[in-house]
Order: C-alpha cells, then sequence, then structure tokens
C-alpha cells in the first residue's frame, strides 16, 4: 500500500496516458471505422451503391487484418508507423496503431448495426426520390444510430483493453504501469490500483453508452 | 391519353442458387390508368403484383416492355431522371415504413426536403397534411407512440406531400385490423376524391377493392388474367380465379357441397336467377313463377351494390307440377339470366 501511495504521480501519469490513449482512438479510429462500416455496407450487393470490387477490397483487408492478436499487430505494423508519425514508438506511435485496428474492428460493427436498418423504410425513401447518399446519410445513420452508440461503447471498452499492450512500444498508459510497478515487483496492490481504475473507466464509459443510446432509442 | 400506360411489361429475377433460369414475376402485362381512377390490383400473394406496382414508380426497373407515366416513357431512364418521376408518384405500405428516428413531422416533411422545398413552406404543408389526416396534435410523436392506423395516416400525408398525381398503396390495409382498415380506405377515398389522385391499390382482399375501386385487374402468376370495371367483374367474372376472389364478398352461385345441403332442406327444383342493374327486376320473375301457380322459397344468394349499381344471384327452390315449372322457367328465361342447378 505505501508502495502505491509512493507512486501515486506516476499512477495518475498513466491514468492520464490510457484516457488520452482511448479518446484519440476513438477519434481516429472512430472515424475510420465508420467510413470503412459505411463502405461496406453501401457496396454490399443490393445495397444503395452497390459495388462488388470496392466491397471484395474491403473484406479483404478487414478480414485479413481483423485476427492478428493486437500485441502483435502493434509490433508488425511499426514500419508503417514510423512511416507515418516519424516514430516507433511512445504514446502518438501507440494511437497509431491503435486506430487502425479499431478502424478494422469497428468497420465491422457499423456495418453490422446499419444492416439492422428494415430495407422497407430504404425502399420508402427511394420512392419519395432520394438518392443513395442522402439515404445513407438521412436515413440509414438516424435510424441505425441506438445500436451504433451500443456498438461504439463496445469498442471503446475493447481500446481500453488494447491500450494496456502499448507499453509494448512504450506508450505508457495503465497496463504499462501495472506491468512494471506490480507484476514485476511483486506488489499485487499496485497491479489491482490499476485494474480498479480500468474497471471504473469500463463502467463509466458503459453507462454513458447506455444512457445515450436510450435518450436516442427512447424506450 | 391514361395518366400510367403498361404495354407488354414483364420483369424476371435470376432464380436463387446457381441455376441460370428466371423466375418471372410479371409476364406479359398490359393496363391502362385514367386519370381519377382507383385501380385494384388483386391477386394471391407470388401473383407479382407487388413487384407490377414498383415497376410504375421504376424501383425496380422492368426486363422489358413499355411504362409512360403521363406520355412519358420511364424504361431506361436513369436513375437520377427517375428521382424526379418518383416526386410526383407517392407510395405507402404494407408495414407503414415510418422512420422510428424521425417524429411525425419529421417523416412528413422528408420527401419535402427531397424536393428541396423550403424551410416555412414545408411547415405549412406538413401542418395542411397532418390536419388532412387528422393527426394534427400528434406531430411531435415518433412513430412507436401511434396506432397501426395512425402510422398508415402518417404514411399516407408522407406520401402526399409532393401533391403527386399518383399514389401507389401497396397492401396498404393489410396490417389492419377490419375497423381500422375501413378507417384508411376512408381516407384514401377522400384523397382521390377530394384532390383528384389517382390511386393504384393493390391488395389480396377483395373486400377492398369492393370497398373504394373503380376499375380492377386480377393478376395470377404473373399475369393479368382479367381486368375491368369493378362492377363487371364483380357482377360477372369469367376467370375461375376471379371468380374465387368475388367469392369471398359475394354470395352468388352456390358451389357443388353448399348445394348438396340445399338439396336436403329443401324440396323442389333448385334454380339460380341473376340480375344485373339495367335487367328485367325480380318482381318480374316472382310474377312469372306466381302466375304458374307454382310455390317458390329463396334459398340462398343476395344482392349486392357496387357504387350505385346492383348486381345479384338469387337461388330459388321451385315446387309444383313439373311441366308448369317448365313453362315458367321459360318465361323467366325471356327477360333474365336463369339457369336450373342439378
Amino acid at each position: 500500500m505505501d508502495r502505491l501511495l509512493e507512486l501515486g504521480p506516476e499512477f495518475w501519469a498513466a491514468a492520464g496516458e490510457t484516457l488520452y490513449m482511448v479518446a484519440l482512438t476513438m477519434l481516429f479510429g472512430g472515424a475510420g471505422g465508420f467510413l470503412l462500416g459505411l463502405g461496406l455496407y453501401a457496396t454490399r450487393r443490393g445495397g444503395l451503391l452497390p459495388n462488388a470490387v470496392v466491397n471484395n477490397v474491403l473484406n479483404v483487408v478487414i478480414n485479413f487484418f481483423r485476427p492478428i492478436p493486437f500485441i502483435i499487430f502493434i509490433a508488425a505494423v511499426q514500419p508503417l508507423t514510423r512511416a507515418v508519425i516519424g516514430v516507433g514508438i511512445g504514446t502518438d506511435a501507440a494511437i497509431f496503431a491503435l486506430s487502425l485496428a479499431a478502424a478494422f474492428a469497428i468497420g465491422r460493427i457499423v456495418e453490422q448495426n446499419l444492416l439492422t436498418v428494415r430495407p422497407g423504410v430504404i425502399e420508402a425513401a427511394r420512392s419519395m426520390g432520394a438518392g443513395p447518399w442522402r439515404i445513407l446519410r438521412t436515413v440509414v445513420v438516424p435510424e441505425a444510430l441506438g445500436p451504433l452508440i451500443l456498438g461504439y461503447t463496445f469498442i471503446v471498452i475493447a481500446v481500453i483493453d488494447m491500450s494496456a499492450m502499448a507499453g509494448l512500444i512504450g506508450g505508457g498508459g495503465l497496463g504499462y504501469f501495472a506491468q512494471l510497478y506490480g507484476f514485476r515487483q511483486f506488489e499485487p496492490v499496485v497491479t489491482w490500483a490499476a485494474v480498479l481504475l480500468i474497471v471504473v473507466f469500463v463502467q463509466v464509459v458503459q453507462y454513458v453508452g447506455n444512457w445515450l443510446a436510450r435518450r436516442v432509442l427512447r424506450r | 391519353m391514361a395518366l400510367v400506360t403498361l404495354e407488354h411489361v414483364s420483369k424476371s429475377y435470376p432464380a436463387s442458387g446457381r441455376t441460370a433460369e428466371l423466375v418471372t414475376a410479371v409476364d406479359d402485362v398490359s393496363l391502362e390508368i385514367d386519370a381519377g381512377d382507383v385501380y385494384g390490383i388483386i391477386g394471391y400473394s407470388g401473383a407479382g403484383k407487388s413487384t407490377l406496382v414498383r415497376l410504375v414508380n421504376a424501383l425496380e426497373p422492368a426486363t422489358s416492355g413499355s411504362i409512360r407515366i403521363d406520355g412519358r416513357e420511364i424504361t431506361g431512364l436513369r436513375e437520377r431522371e427517375l428521382r424526379g418521376i418518383r416526386l410526383g408518384i407517392g407510395m405507402v405500405f404494407q408495414q407503414f415504413e415510418l422512420f422510428d428516428a424521425k417524429t411525425v413531422r419529421g417523416n412528413v416533411a422528408y420527401p419535402l426536403k427531397v424536393a428541396g422545398w423550403r424551410t416555412a413552406d414545408i411547415r405549412a404543408r406538413v401542418d395542411e397534411l397532418l390536419a388532412f389526416v387528422g393527426l394534427t396534435d400528434k406531430a411531435g410523436a415518433r412513430p412507436d407512440e401511434l396506432s397501426g392506423g395512425q402510422k398508415q395516416r402518417v404514411g399516407i400525408a408522407r406520401a402526399l406531400a409532393t401533391r403527386p398525381r399518383i399514389l401507389l398503396a401497396d397492401e396498404a390495409t393489410s396490417a389492419l385490423d377490419p375497423e381500422t382498415t375501413q378507417e384508411v380506405l376512408a381516407l384514401l377515398k377522400r384523397v382521390n376524391e377530394e384532390q383528384g389522385v389517382t390511386i393504384i391499390v393493390i391488395t389480396h382482399e377483395m373486400d377492398v377493392i369492393h370497398s373504394i375501386a373503380t376499375k380492377v385487374a386480377v393478376m395470377d402468376r404473373g399475369r393479368v388474367i382479367e381486368h375491368g370495371d369493378v362492377f363487371d367483374v364483380f357482377s360477372s367474372p369469367r376467370h375461375p380465379s376471379s371468380q374465387r376472389f368475388v367469392g369471398t364478398v359475394i354470395k352468388g352461385v352456390p358451389s357443388p357441397a353448399e348445394l348438396a345441403v340445399l338439396r336436403e332442406r329443401h324440396e323442389g327444383r333448385i334454380v339460380t336467377c341473376s340480375f344485373r342493374d339495367g335487367d328485367a327486376s325480380q318482381a318480374r320473375v316472382f310474377l312469372d313463377l306466381a302466375e304458374a301457380g307454382l310455390e317458390f322459397e329463396l334459398v340462398y344468394g343476395g344482392i349486392n351494390d357496387i357504387r350505385g349499381r346492383a348486381f345479384g344471384h338469387l337461388t330459388l327452390a321451385v315446387r309444383g307440377d313439373e311441366a308448369a315449372i317448365d313453362r315458367a322457367l321459360a318465361a323467366v328465361a325471356r327477360h333474365t339470366d336463369v339457369t336450373e342447378v342439378r
């Protein structure tokens, strides 16, 4: 317990790093994944902008990257990170890898949630003379908003989990903190303090997500 | 010139699976729908009527044939051009297909936004439409707060927003209970009569045709097997499939099974007289039988009224001297369509 108190400043810094990584990952990965999901949804056969080539390419890319365990992905993607961010290590490098991995996962989740929109309302919008882009923007996305919020909530929690591995490339965060000061130095209290804070983050995120989704769905 | 003209229109889809076979949903259909008509298209599910109506606003492209809306050929037009055509054709659906994420006002305003109306005009038009369908107080409600009948009224208001000349109703009352069905049909009738909108009604319920249609086409396996004035098709359906549909709402000629029951219950010879307006009256028939000194009773049938014109089939059991019956029936046959059912 004394050790934990001693590590107070490092602990809160690590918590801040986790929040920073998760927030920026959700910003970049969230936007990228949204576009990927929208693309998958719109270009599928019978979709609003059917295009077999684009759809196949998107599917292959997502299916290729998604199964790679993040701890391997973060290392494997390092050359690309270096090319884009300038450095291969550190928090920003970790955010790049996280965003990339999250985008592929989010792409699938967005696609699945958009598919819950009843084909009938899309047909209704078409019967009113609306074009495919307008339908995507003003019908499909608003109609799927509730499930989309829950999907994103699910992903935030997965990203918190993935961010624990950012320590591998010096990204910092609570996961790294627990490894370094708790696990390796035989301080279970330190480990558990990190775990508890992560649990608190997850609870808060889930609560906010549920609340937002309920407001949107009004149920 | 007809408002909607279909000439030899066919639509086929590739069958599911890997075969190269085609399923023909609409097979060589030719129809003319005049401005002001309430045109009913009736058929069992799978008869191709829902596909047919989607050819009219080009939600589905026709495989072959010609479709003209107000004289303008729409087959072969590009998607962008079709959007303009669709603004002039409203559509209501069996499952309403309201936008759940939008309010009632938002739903009705949607097609107006698509059409590029100004905000102030949209507001006024939505108010006018909600008043027309009697839902002014529900403007701020979400679709999931409405009953089925209210949802369909929103659907109708939404479909009429851009003042289309044509309204397509695809099984618009099939998801509603009988009372609400009548309410929605009455609204459609008002749309036709007060706003002069031509309505194409797709249904599998003859009741719907009976209530509001002026013309009817009967579809079976992708083909239109009979079409014409509702009165003509109802009073003398020619095709067996039409006869079955008419039989669901009109008590006409007894079926063989019903006939067997009638024979058990009633003595004498059983004859069916068919009446259409303009023909000789029932009184003449009864007089002929009475003058021959015959005893008769009404055992089956009824008189129906379709938009002010009457027709019907009356089945009588006639008793008396055989030769007298023969003479009387010959007299009846001179002015009325009479058949002896054996």
